[in-house]
């Protein structure tokens, strides 16, 4: 079967399915008029769902293409394209396993869509759309078809907040797109410097050329925080995290999800991309702060989620802390470390997707995320009880979850390099205890007393389904995070022998 | 023959896109003078047809080096070409638009496919320009016919406004280009751009030639609205009838862009690290306070006023690198930015709320959910204009933050950078408009025809054309080195 297909584009065609299925609507809604009723807003449902799941399965079909064990970049494409850059794609572990978790949530993200009402023909659109620039982010192999893609997400987000999000929606769609464009400018400037000095813009030339001639140190400060302005937004770090609790608030249940699961990523996955073997050097000299940054991050989000009255609010805060873990697990520079980080965004993919998902249920049939009107949610919704607290534990990083091996693998990689600050980290996972475990038992025990939650129904078929995945997905990986870490063992190991390359 | 009848029938091959432009206009003058209002539909068609053939002349018609007519005054080349070609195309789209809109509102005079011609023909002449003369006479055709074109509903009070107070301003800046080039032939002795350019490449001139030159950069800095000489611009755009003002944001800015590059690179090469600074700092100025100061209006036209300080500010952004990257940059900025302008402006158009014009930015609202079709090409061309990707604005924006980074200009690439978030700020406040404000009252489209500019325009903005960018690149780039 996979010989079948040696020859093709995969990636492109993986890339560009949601694309072609958005037009496939665009046309679909011209050619029926433009009127939008019950009937034909199921079909756009379904036929988003299809395209969908047809893009999950070509993304499975170019993973069973791809070595495992290979090195470098597989499933290569490039075709010229003007002013210097190319279209060029292709995957390595790292990225392989980013584009399998895009294109397994999004198929997710669309069922927990379906209660959508508003124009959403647009809503899926926009959302395919967004799809494809996300996968492309992670498959572009050269620097400006990567800052193309990286970037062009912000305009179907942006649209995706203002126009399906909550009360102040407005408000967080402009914070989440001037926070995010400003990184990214001051990296497109310092993309731009590259080019100009190594004379390419393929990411492997550029990865190579900084191997054996390298970026002069000097410069390569510069070049490492304009890449750092827009990663750190991205991630988002400590104190450039603001947007983040506003953007994910008042996002519908779905752009939550992306949100967590996947753009987040773009930041860490930027990081092991770029900084730490472009601009080893530079890596080296501001491990410090990172590693400043991300203790700060852990505990004092840990801190502020303890105190949110909004369900989503700490979740969002908690996602902070978790990706705390991500940037001090990348720039501890050893394999424990990076392994773990990778292992981190995986997991933290999966958990906090499936939680938003989770506060999206209760939203859906009540319209409120506050903390206070919940409780006792298990005596009418034993399953979703039992799920919520499945994720919950995944957050708090409970042995047996996929939250566990991200967390100590980072702490064991940081300790290598700076006991005090896993020990800080350490300090976070027991406020992440603390804060989830509050969190579960002010929604789920304790008695039923508003008298409005007296109807309140458990899960439906279609949450049921939208579910099941991720439970599989977290136990799995949770019990045997061999097959994850075995996987991405190559890349991780090309990345610590580039990032081992600079002063120390 | 005799020597100029020689020249002047080798010459005029050369001319034939000009040749075209004024004699359209003659033929328009009389047909207009000799049936009024009635011809104005015909005389609308024959110009959109003159200047597209115009248009491809200018591109057929270039020669493989360049070559020198009319004694020396003109130079026919690859820049002015491609500067030509866009011109014209950019002013057969608005003219297209204009008389669309003219028609609708029973406003049939035929002046205005005359005076667009003769305005394109002032802008041929400028970009072909190899002497101060012929510069000051192409910048005061174009000029004459903006003023008229500015003050074209002549009983309403915002327009005449508009018209007088451009001639007025624009006057001032014309004496400030004859003063500064009266300096510059007094210190150079020549008025043609070679004998300029030999006279500083031995060290002659001093500061009165730079004097000079610093006053003839203010004046096409006025021109081309960059700040701080932009102050007309807002009004001027406010007051003037929609077509006009979609005709000013487009052709005159290729007309200036060109012609400032051929100034500097032609005669004042030599003064390169001189200009630079003043360029760089009218670049800095323009995308700042463009960018700044749209955030405050509220009125449609105002906005893209600003919209295009700021525009201008990357394209001589571009034009601060140096030979090659930097004309090359600028022009494909232009080229990449003028569509979507021309789009959003057959947009505006195009719409009507509750019958009236659309006006403010309030006035777009709920469009998202009226006509999605057109908020979707409202969105595509913002983007594209405010340069993010995937759209081919963003293209522009890194070609010449590429120049100035590659010239050593990085901290003028950081100001741009910043003021692109500012800028995006604006574009963003017109598509919440659009997008997240719940609709009132009517909206409608009025006409077919902008609706298809504007979807042309959006589509010629859209990432396929980005595979025709490989051609773009080539094309420009041979033109520039052809004439470098």
């Amino acid at each position: 079967m996979s010989e079948l297909f040696a020859g093709w584009p995969m990636l492109s065609i993986v890339t560009f399915l949601p694309a072609a299925g958005a037009l496939l609507i665009l046309l679909s809604r011209v050619s029926l008029g433009g009127e939008e009723n019950r009937g034909y807003d199921n079909g756009v449902r379904l036929l988003t769902l299809i395209i969908t799941l047809v893009t999950f399965a070509a993304s499975l079909l170019a993973f069973s293409l791809f070595d495992p064990h290979g090195s470098g970049m597989q499933l290569a494409e490039n075709v010229p394209w003007a002013f210097g850059a190319s279209y060029a794609m292709g995957v390595d572990q790292l990225s392989m396993s980013l584009v399998l978790l895009t294109t397994f949530l999004t198929p997710l993200c669309i069922l927990a869509s379906w209660s959508i009402e508003k124009q959403v023909a647009s809503y899926m659109v926009l959302f395919l759309i967004l799809e494809t620039l996300m996968i492309g982010v992670f498959c572009a192999q050269d620097v400006i078809l990567f800052y193309v893609f990286f970037e062009g997400g912000l305009i179907p987000m942006f649209i995706l907040i203002g126009v399906w999000g909550g009360q102040r929606r407005v408000y967080a769609a402009f914070k989440f797109f001037l926070y995010t464009l400003l990184g990214s400018l001051l990296m497109l400037v310092a993309i731009v410097a590259m080019i100009s000095i190594a004379g390419t813009g393929d990411i492997q030339e550029l990865t190579r050329f900084a191997a054996e001639r390298g970026f002069d140190p000097a410069l390569q400060i510069w070049l490492w925080l304009a890449f750092f302005a827009s990663f750190a937004v991205k991630m988002p770090m400590w104190p450039v995290h603001t947007w983040l609790p506003d953007a994910h608030v008042e996002a519908p249940t779905a752009a939550s999800v992306v949100l967590a699961a996947i753009l987040l990523k773009m930041g860490g996955y930027g990081f092991l991309r770029f900084s730490l073997p472009m601009f080893p050097d530079a890596s080296h000299y501001f491990t410090p702060l990172v590693f400043a940054l991300s203790v700060i991050a852990i505990v004092w989000a840990s801190l502020v989620a303890f105190r949110q009255v909004d369900i989503k609010k700490l979740i969002a805060y908690s996602s902070v802390a978790h990706m705390g873990f991500v940037t001090m697990g990348i720039f501890a520079g050893n394999e424990q470390g990076i392994q773990g980080a990778t292992f981190q965004m995986l997991s933290h993919g999966i958990v906090s997707g499936a939680l938003f998902l989770c506060v999206g249920v209760v939203y859906d049939r009540m319209h409120t995320r506050e903390i206070a009107f919940y409780g006792g949610l298990v005596h009418r919704m034993p399953v979703y009880a039992a799920i919520f607290m499945l994720f919950t534990m995944g957050n708090v990083g409970l042995p047996g979850t996929s939250g566990f091996p991200g967390e100590i693998l980072t702490m064991v990689g940081a300790f290598q390099v700076n006991a005090w600050v896993a020990a800080g980290a350490a300090l976070g996972v027991i406020f992440s205890a603390a804060y989830a475990l509050t969190l579960y038992r002010k929604v789920a025990f304790g008695t039923l007393d508003n008298p409005k939650l007296a109807s309140i129904a458990d899960l439906d078929a279609r949450e049921w389904v939208t579910f099941v995945p991720l439970i599989l997905a977290t136990l799995i990986i949770g019990f045997a995070p061999s097959i994850v870490l075995d996987f991405t063992a190559p890349s991780t190991q090309a990345i610590v022998a580039a990032f081992a390359g600079g002063a120390p | 023959m005799s020597a100029p009848m020689l020249d002047l029938t080798r010459s005029l091959p050369f001319a034939q896109a000009e040749l075209l432009l004024a004699g359209f206009a003659l033929v328009g003058v009389l047909l207009g003078a000799w049936s009024n209002a009635r011809a104005f539909g015909l005389i609308s068609g024959l110009g959109v047809a003159a200047l597209l053939a115009a248009g491809v002349l200018a591109l057929t018609g270039a020669p493989l080096a360049p070559v020198e007519i009319f004694q020396g005054a003109l130079v026919s080349d690859g820049v002015g070409s491609v500067a030509k070609a866009l011109i014209a195309f950019a002013a057969a789209a608005t003219l297209l638009l204009g008389a669309e809109h003219f028609s609708s509102t029973g406003e049939k005079k035929f002046e205005f496919p005359v005076l667009v011609a003769l305005a394109v023909l002032g802008m041929f002449v400028m970009v072909s320009a190899r002497d101060l003369i012929a510069l000051y006479v192409g910048v005061e055709l174009q000029s004459l016919a903006a003023y008229v074109l500015a003050a074209w509903r002549r009983d309403d009070a915002r327009s005449s406004e508009a018209g007088l107070k451009y001639f007025v301003l624009s006057a001032i800046s014309s004496g400030l280009l004859l003063f500064g080039s009266s300096f510059v032939y007094g210190f150079t002795g020549s008025i043609r751009f070679d004998a300029i350019a030999a006279a500083v490449s031995e060290g002659g001139g001093g500061v009165g030639l730079t004097f000079g030159l610093v006053l003839m950069l203010c004046a096409l800095a006025f021109k081309m609205s960059a700040a701080p000489f932009h102050m007309w611009t807002p009004d001027v755009y406010e007051g003037a009838p929609t077509p006009v003002t979609a005709f000013f944001a487009a052709a005159p800015k290729v007309a200036a862009i060109a012609l400032m590059a051929r100034v500097l690179y032609e005669p004042f090469a030599g003064l390169t690290a001189q200009w630079q600074q003043v360029v760089a700092a009218l670049a800095a100025i323009s995308m700042v306070w463009g960018s700044l100061a749209a955030l405050l209006q509220t009125n449609l036209k105002r906005l893209m006023a600003y919209s295009s300080i700021g525009n201008i500010g990357f394209a001589l952004m571009g034009l601060v690198a140096g030979p090659e990257q930097g004309p090359v940059s600028a022009l494909v900025y232009m080229m990449l930015y003028l569509p979507a302008n021309i789009g959003v402006f057959a947009l505006i158009l195009a719409l009507r709320r509750d019958g009236v014009a659309v006006d403010t930015v309030a006035d777009l609202a709920g469009m998202a959910q009226r006509r999605p079709w057109m908020a979707a090409l409202f969105t595509m061309l913002l983007f594209s204009i405010a340069g993010i990707p995937p759209f081919a604005g963003f293209i522009g924006k890194l070609l010449v933050f590429r120049a100035a980074v590659d010239a050593g200009f990085v901290w003028l690439a950081v100001v741009g950078g910043i003021a692109a978030v500012v800028g995006a700020a604006y574009y963003l406040r017109l598509l919440a408009s659009i997008w997240f404000a719940p609709p009132t009252g009517q909206l409608a489209p009025a006409s077919g025809v902008n609706l298809m500019t504007a979807t042309f325009a959006a589509a010629l903005s859209f990432p396929i054309l980005v595979l025709l960018l490989g051609a773009i690149e080539n094309w420009t780039q041979a033109a520039v080195r052809m004439w470098l």
